[in-house]
């Protein structure tokens, strides 16, 4: 199982994205990190910290759940539903410039929900895209603003990240599926 | 979760406690400023109600409006069953025009069981006869967890019309699938037999059912459904069994009271205690939107494949 990433370089590499957050936005003046639920929030805390250190500011932060928005809901003819969770996004987004946060970019999918969810909150006057991992293969016009690392994969492939705070470790492994 | 939400029974916990955390979910599109999200595009649900509803209905309607399904209301009144038409005919009529979901309220216990047989629509039970009303029991499930972050154990005091109600019915099923330690009080002539069999203490006195009660939830007096005497008078039954600040002072000093509505002001509760700090009953009715928006996102996805 090869590892793609490991704890020192995950840790590392959001450092450098909170960098060149602050460094594209010239500082954090209406800057708010939304995270996509599960991984996207842990790494959207991980940037506000990362943030916090550099700057002394704290970047209001959110956490979004796409679920209600997916293009394929409804599609299949049995099967449970796919479990909805909380989004809590404890600010206005208004003006804000939003920082949208994933763990892996894939097809693109669960970014164009995502979009459509936060425009239904407010009007922000720019949404960035933030991902640790992008894996390619996009199936939809979208492109990260911030990437972590760029991983060539082909699609029978899968890109696991593991955080801390709910796997238990810092890690980007890829698998065969 | 099984095609259809007819009764309660039909819920293992696990379903219980996946509808109960759905509808946390559900309930932060209500506080949005764009109240509706694109869930159930493309899904038509139609509210056959043919028993008087404004809670219910409005509920329904709301509910499935934000999840963006197409709402179609029947209202009996001015529809063929007054000029005799069978509620299957009704039913099968409105299912050729291929709708996804009927949510039936009917006078009849059993009308959604029919149903179910006949349609190939989901079918929600929103109150049939004196049978149950499964989405009143999750809401008040909902509200009360909402309020003590726990079912089991409380001590959940229902008080009123036994007999005629339905709502407790669905929340005796429900309750004590949660493990909850249920008491229900009311006059002798209005205690269904055999209701102990439920798992629940049975009492005819109020005090005895209130005391250090987590919960205390009033049924109304359904005067529409009486056929004869079953107390003396609205007065006298006010006195005997009428919720008063007096009688709450029994309960544990954090009890919540519930109501499902519509209240007889004066006759099963008083109105102070209605309108009082204890009271959640306006908050029961906001929960009901977000469980109902719960039971038709749950259900729209199918049954699991067995």
């Amino acid at each position: 199982m090869p590892i793609l990433m490991d704890a020192d370089r995950i840790g590392r590499t959001l450092t450098r994205i909170a960098h060149e957050i602050l460094e594209r936005n010239r500082g954090v003046d209406e800057l708010a990190l939304v995270g996509i639920r599960t991984r996207g929030v842990t790494i959207a805390k991980r940037l506000a910290a990362a943030i916090l250190e550099i700057n002394h500011h704290e970047v209001p932060t959110g956490a979004l759940d796409i679920t209600m928005y997916r293009d394929d809901l409804m599609r299949h003819a049995v099967g449970p539903q796919p479990l909805i969770r909380k989004t809590e996004i404890p600010f206005s987004i208004d003006d804000k410039r939003i920082l949208l946060v994933d763990d892996v970019l894939y097809t693109g999918r669960t970014i164009r929900a995502a979009l459509d969810a936060l425009i239904d909150f407010g009007r922000p006057r720019a949404i960035q895209l933030v991902v640790l991992v992008d894996r390619g293969h996009r199936e939809l016009p979208i492109k990260a603003d911030y990437v972590g690392k760029n991983v060539p994969t082909s699609p029978s492939q899968s890109v696991q990240v593991h955080l801390t705070e709910i796997d238990g470790r810092d890690e980007v492994e890829i698998r065969e599926s | 979760m099984r095609k259809d939400l007819l009764s309660i029974g039909d819920l293992t916990r696990d379903d219980i406690y996946l509808i109960l955390d759905t509808a946390d979910a559900m309930r932060e599109v209500g506080e949005r400023t764009i109240k509706k999200v694109p869930t159930l595009r493309g899904k038509t649900v139609v509210n056959l109600f043919y028993e008087p509803s404004t809670r219910t209905r409005t509920s329904f309607e709301i509910a499935e409006k934000r999840l963006s399904a197409d709402t179609l209301n029947v209202a009996v009144a001015v529809s063929s069953v007054q000029k005799g038409e069978t509620l299957v005919d009704t039913a099968l009529n409105i299912e050729a025009m291929a709708p996804d979901m009927i949510v039936i309220r009917h006078s009849s216990s059993g009308a959604g069981h029919l149903l179910s047989r006949v349609c190939k629509s989901r079918i929600i039970n929103a109150g049939d006869g004196m049978h149950e009303h499964p989405t009143q029991a999750l809401l008040d499930a909902f509200t009360i967890r909402g309020h003590k972050k726990r079912i089991e154990g409380l001590k959940i005091a229902i008080v009123g019309d036994l007999l005629h109600s339905r709502v407790l019915r669905s929340n005796i099923l429900l309750l004590t699938a949660l493990g909850a330690d249920v008491w229900v009080c009311g006059p002798a002539t209005l205690v269904p037999p055999g209701i102990a069999r439920l798992g629940v203490h049975v009492t005819t006195s109020v005090d005895e059912a209130v005391a250090d009660a987590d919960v205390v939830m009033m049924l109304r007096i359904q005067h529409e459904r009486m056929q004869g005497a079953f107390f003396p008078s609205v007065r006298e039954y006010f006195q005997t069994f009428g919720m008063t600040r007096e009688r709450l002072a029994r309960a544990r000093p954090d009890v919540i009271i519930m109501h499902p509505g519509p209240m007889n002001r004066g006759v099963e509760i008083a109105s102070d205690v209605a309108d009082g700090p204890y009271s959640v009953i306006l908050e029961q009715v906001a929960n009901g939107v977000a469980v109902r928006m719960a039971v038709l996102y749950l259900l729209a996805g199918g049954p699991e494949a067995d």
